[in-house]
């Protein structure tokens, strides 16, 4: 690892101030910004934490559905979200081991959209809005591509907004070695229609089945989803699973998700 | 009742405190004082020729106090390999060098050809980054069958088509092989991967070069597993040290499963470094260099052949292998696929007629060498693959084939037709004993309670057989071993009656400290408390090679006996001066020394005072002191065997499988500490289980390595494993060591994986995909279900 600079602003303002700097970059729970800076694969001179910035941690309710702050813990979240939205805090609880939950956070996670991460799914299938410094974002615009998003250098995700649906589950299957998602289903079912997001398989990273979706529209049981098929093409190959295996797996957990939702 | 010490008690783990409690003292922890830390350049291509390499901008780094190349260590030799391999054409085999760091070529991703000292290791680290090398691309030679073939791209120049050697054991077999192929009714033929491993010992390898330009002595702190064995090799071979001027202390280790037993170049470069800064040089390998740089486990791909009759008794088999060595042969990397493997391919069948061929393969990748079990699970997995296989062909139960094939209890020793001696053993009373602890009658209702849920059940059965307590010098010696096997042990009765006892067996993880201890106070009748064992530092433990091979008690144990032994014979010389009574009427029980027939006794403890305070000893016939070593050299292997049980459940919808149910009945003879061999059984099946469904090396056509950090390299965790349940309650003593004991180290490694690869199989087969004969490990779930689906 490289030296750098840390500060610790207690503001969004601060924040976004002390990240024009060249070379800044922010900091949240460091699970995945540290061990790449460990590797030498970053080296940012700045890094902006943004972990005392009370406005941006814990999670409540209100009428756009359930408000987590952008630098919230994937533990706080499975605690504080079980109540209103089952399914994101099963999807939290189920993130990395005890030690990754309680520093990794949301705002990380989706900032970094990692191909395989679970938040993704949980913030496409419930159609959520990423709440920045600057603007709000709809989670249809947000992810472009792997670890690509629509922010900008020096923007942060202070909140993120879930609609909470009528019914909804997140089925993971595990990549065996790091236990993230090798694929992830994210069916969630909210009065206007059926949303199903899939994290794990994509090329692009996570999208959204609408043929799933339609189906499960129109009857939202695991029997509407006989005979639907996922295209392997565009689905990721690796030592894991071919794409053949990873187009089984949507089907199969998209299902159980429903089965379970 | 079960004792509260000595043989036979599950004694917690005296160990285990320091350990939790962070005060395990292991080589990174140790600092000296003016270190400068060591850094590695590796290579990041698979194989090139280094046309230049230019240090100056890495010279002039803040803090940088020496770089070092190839270069500085053309003049030192090369790290040999133990064994000599005789090809089954009598010729003796190649052995290329292997440098301390890479010349002229380097030969793997992670192949380390420069090195950095500096005042911190970021600086080192900064300035490996500085190094300027100019490195020639070759096409990367990966795969085996490939490497065989082409005889122009070459690993090695030596080795013409990239082989080593081929093997052939025993030569003399191949033909009465070759006819009972030709006339049997059936044969079974299957082909596998025994799948590349990475050892992951929790601790990775550290060393610490200290030498001292006050008297030119050299000291090196590691990460061994034998200590001596890593001087020896650094003397004779390496550096040219004389013994006498080098000492290794391996302290706390934590883990090695084989991956330590070599010498690695990293532990020459940190001495040579110290020599040139006059000062202490520390490495501390990082997580993702070990992946790069600790020798991997297993690698064969193997054709075996079982020719039966058609009531499914043995007839002959016959196995052809490539077995991975890498890109340099580490030291005991030609032994483990030969004699640790051919050896034991005859198992604990009668099999008349067996003939083993084994071509050892140069590749671009990380040297390979012995790896917890050591080519007997390679030796394991093939056969009691093959004999599912058969079994499932001929439409005989699995148990049965088996039962109808084993050596009887009767036949022993038992000659193999793969030159081992098996002492004894009871193969049907193991099978018997897992047949009865695996509820065998409730099978189908729990099969029925899959079912119900989408599930398929299967159970898998493997018998195993190995031998270690390795190993007679004399056998080995003809085979091509160029060291000794022996172990040694000095008992050092203290004035006041405690015991140092400086052992040549090294242990980390083994709990060597809690069952030594006990095996002396049952033998000398002293409180295991007050018995102190001491390992892991040549200059205070006798030459001992070390641990690996399950061979500490066998070969040690056995070395302490016989050292105790001599304590006990000094004990009654001083006893009679003492007592005033004959040698011979002098007697030993339970601590004390007494004259038969009579009620004069001394305590241990007075004699042991009185060896040191000896004022009025006849010194003609007495001499002084209550010390006493030996060296103990086994007559043969040991020939631990058992039978382990899977249950599995598979998800066919998505291949993933879950192992439900494990059990292990095996017969280690003697056993010390049951408590310990329990652990050292879920250890080894934990293992088992992780190169059956988990773990799995995978370079990439380039040499690239595509499972360099855990993010893919799945390791077991605990809820991979299924509550394990062991057993060793089968008993046939070993016959020609004191102690009667046989091992229990490698048994799950070995046992487990066929043992869970037939359990998915049968599994499988149950559930209507008869077709699926095989699967190559890990058995991932995408494997299943593409095995499955097609
Ligand atoms: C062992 C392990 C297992 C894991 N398993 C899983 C898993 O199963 N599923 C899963 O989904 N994830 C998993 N993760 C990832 C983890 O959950 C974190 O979500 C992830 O590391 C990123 O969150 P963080 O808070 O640690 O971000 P950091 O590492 O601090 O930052 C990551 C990136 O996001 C940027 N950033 C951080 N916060 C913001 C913000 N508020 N606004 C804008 N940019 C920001 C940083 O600059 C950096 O580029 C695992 C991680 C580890 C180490």
């Amino acid at each position: 690892m490289h030296d750098f600079e840390l500060v610790k602003p207690a503001s969004v303002a601060e924040a976004v101030a002390a990240l024009a700097a060249e070379g800044a970059q922010a900091l949240s729970g460091g699970q995945t910004l540290l061990p790449s800076m460990k590797q030498r694969l970053a080296a940012p001179d700045r890094l902006v934490s943004l972990l005392d910035i009370p406005e941006m941690r814990g999670v409540c309710h209100g009428d756009r559905g359930l408000a987590v702050g952008g630098a919230t813990p994937h533990a706080v979240v499975a605690r504080e979200a079980a109540a209103r939205y089952p399914a994101l805090a099963a999807l939290a609880g189920q993130i990395g081991d005890p030690a990754v939950r309680s520093r990794g956070t949301i705002g990380g996670s989706l900032a970094n959209n990692d191909p395989a991460a679970c938040y993704p799914a949980a913030a496409l299938a419930s159609g959520a809005t990423i709440v920045t410094d600057r603007r709000e974002i709809a989670a249809d615009d947000y992810f472009q591509g792997l670890f690509t998003t629509a922010l900008d250098e020096g923007e942060i995700i202070t909140t993120v907004h879930f609609p909470i649906p009528e019914r909804a589950c997140y089925m993971k299957f595990e990549q065996p070695a790091s236990r993230f998602a090798l694929v992830g289903v994210f069916v969630a079912k909210y009065a206007d229609g059926v949303r199903v997001a899939v994290t794990g398989a994509g090329e692009d990273g996570v999208f959204r089945w609408t043929d799933a979706e339609d189906a499960l529209t129109a009857d939202f049981r695991p029997e509407a989803l006989q005979g639907l098929v996922v295209d392997a093409d565009g689905l990721i190959g690796d030592l894991h699973g071919t794409p053949a295996y990873r187009a089984n797996l949507i089907a199969v957990l998209t299902k159980r998700a429903v089965a379970a939702a | 009742m079960p004792k509260d010490g000595g043989i036979g008690a599950s004694t917690l783990r005296r160990e285990d405190i320091r350990f939790l409690t962070g005060k395990g003292r292991y080589t990174a922890d140790i600092n000296l004082r003016g270190q400068a830390f060591a850094c590695f350049l590796r290579s990041d291509v698979a194989h090139g020729r280094i046309r230049s390499i230019d240090t100056s901008a890495a010279e002039a780094m803040p803090g940088v106090l020496a770089v070092m190349t190839g270069a500085d260590f053309t003049e030192v030799g090369g790290n040999p390999t133990g064994w000599l391999v005789q090809s089954r054409d009598g010729a003796t085999m190649k052995e290329p060098k292997r440098p301390v760091l890479a010349h002229g070529k380097v030969r793997h991703v992670g192949d380390a050809y420069a090195l950095v000292v500096a005042e911190t290791y970021a600086q080192a680290k900064d300035a490996c980054e500085a190094i300027v090398a100019e490195i020639e691309e070759l096409p990367a030679i990966v795969d085996m069958a490939a490497a065989v073939a082409d005889t122009t791209n070459r690993v090695h120049d030596e080795c013409a088509d990239n082989v080593v050697f081929d093997w052939g054991w025993i030569e003399e077999n191949r033909a009465a092989v070759e006819a009972a192929f030709d006339a049997a009714p059936h044969v079974t033929t299957l082909e596998l991967v025994n799948n590349r491993l990475s050892p992951n010992a929790m601790e990775p390898r550290a060393s610490i070069g200290d030498f001292d330009s006050g008297t030119g002595d050299y000291k090196l702190y590691t990460t061994s597993q034998n200590p001596h064995l890593t001087r020896l090799l650094i003397s004779a071979f390496v550096m040219g040290i004389p013994e006498n001027k080098l000492t290794v202390i391996a302290p706390d280790v934590g883990g090695g499963f084989g991956s330590k037993i070599y010498h690695y170049g990293e532990e020459a470069a940190v001495l040579a470094a110290s020599k040139r800064l006059d000062r202490p040089v520390k490495w501390v390998c990082d997580r993702s260099e070990a992946f790069l740089s600790d020798a991997h486990g297993r690698d064969h791909v193997t054709k075996i052949q079982l020719a039966t009759d058609t009531e499914g008794n043995f007839l002959a088999l016959r196995t052809e292998t490539l077995a991975n060595m890498g890109a340099y042969l580490s030291n005991f990397a030609t032994c483990t696929p030969t004699f640790l493997h051919g050896t034991l391919m005859a198992g604990p069948y009668k099999t008349p007629h067996v003939y083993v061929n084994v071509k050892a393969v140069m590749t671009n990748t990380v040297p390979v060498d012995a790896y917890r079990g050591a080519g007997r699970p390679e030796a394991t997995y093939s056969l009691e693959r093959v004999i599912d296989k058969a079994a499932d062909e001929l439409g005989i139960d699995k148990w049965e084939i088996r039962r109808r094939n084993f050596i009887n209890p009767d036949q022993f020793p038992y000659q193999t037709p793969v030159g081992l001696v098996y002492d004894t053993g009871n193969y049907h009373a193991t099978m018997d004993k897992l047949r009865e602890l695996s509820d065998i009658a409730g099978f189908e209702a729990r099969a029925a309670e899959s079912a119900a849920k989408g599930k398929l059940r299967g159970f898998g059965l493997s018998t195993w057989i190995e031998a270690c307590g390795i190993a007679p010098s004399n056998l080995v010696g003809v085979l091509g071993c160029r060291v000794g096997l022996f172990d040694a042990a000095t008992i050092r009765v203290n004035a006041t009656g405690n015991i140092s006892v400086l052992v040549g067996a090294h242990s980390h993880g083994q709990g060597h400290e809690t069952v030594f201890a006990q095996l002396i106070s049952e033998k000398l009748g002293v409180p295991a408390a007050s018995v102190e064992i001491v390992h892991g530092d040549t200059s205070k433990i006798p030459f001992g090679m070390g641990t690996y091979g399950s061979r500490s008690l066998a070969v040690c144990g056995s070395a302490m006996m016989k050292a105790a032994d001599k304590i006990i014979d000094k004990g009654k010389k001083i006893a009679a001066h003492m007592l005033e009574a004959a040698e011979g009427d002098i007697e030993f029980n339970d601590g004390s020394f007494s004259v038969a027939g009579t009620d004069k006794q001394k305590s241990f403890a007075e004699i042991a005072f009185s060896a040191y305070v000896p004022h009025n000893y006849p010194l003609e016939t007495l001499e002084p002191g209550l010390e006493e070593t030996a060296f103990y050299d086994p007559a043969n292997f040991t020939y631990p065997a058992g039978a382990y049980g899977c249950e599995v459940e598979v998800d066919p919808e998505t291949g993933a499988v879950d192992i439900v149910r494990f059990t292990c009945a095996d017969d280690f003879g003697n056993v010390i500490n049951p408590m310990i061999v329990a652990g050292q059984v879920h250890g080894g099946v934990a293992q088992g289980i992780g190169q059956a469904l988990l773990e799995g090396v995978v370079y990439n056509e380039d040499g690239q390595l595509l499972t360099g950090s855990y993010m893919d390299y799945a390791m077991p965790r605990a809820d991979d494993l299924p509550n394990i349940d062991v057993d060793h309650s089968c008993v046939t003593p070993c016959t020609h060591n004191p102690l009667g004991a046989k091992g229990c180290g490698e048994a799950g490694a070995i046992g487990t994986p066929p043992a869970v690869v037939n359990a998915v199989i049968d599994a499988l087969r149950r559930g209507g995909h008869g077709q699926v004969t095989h699967i190559d490990m890990p058995l991932t779930p995408s494997r299943v279900w593409h095995a499955i689906h097609g």
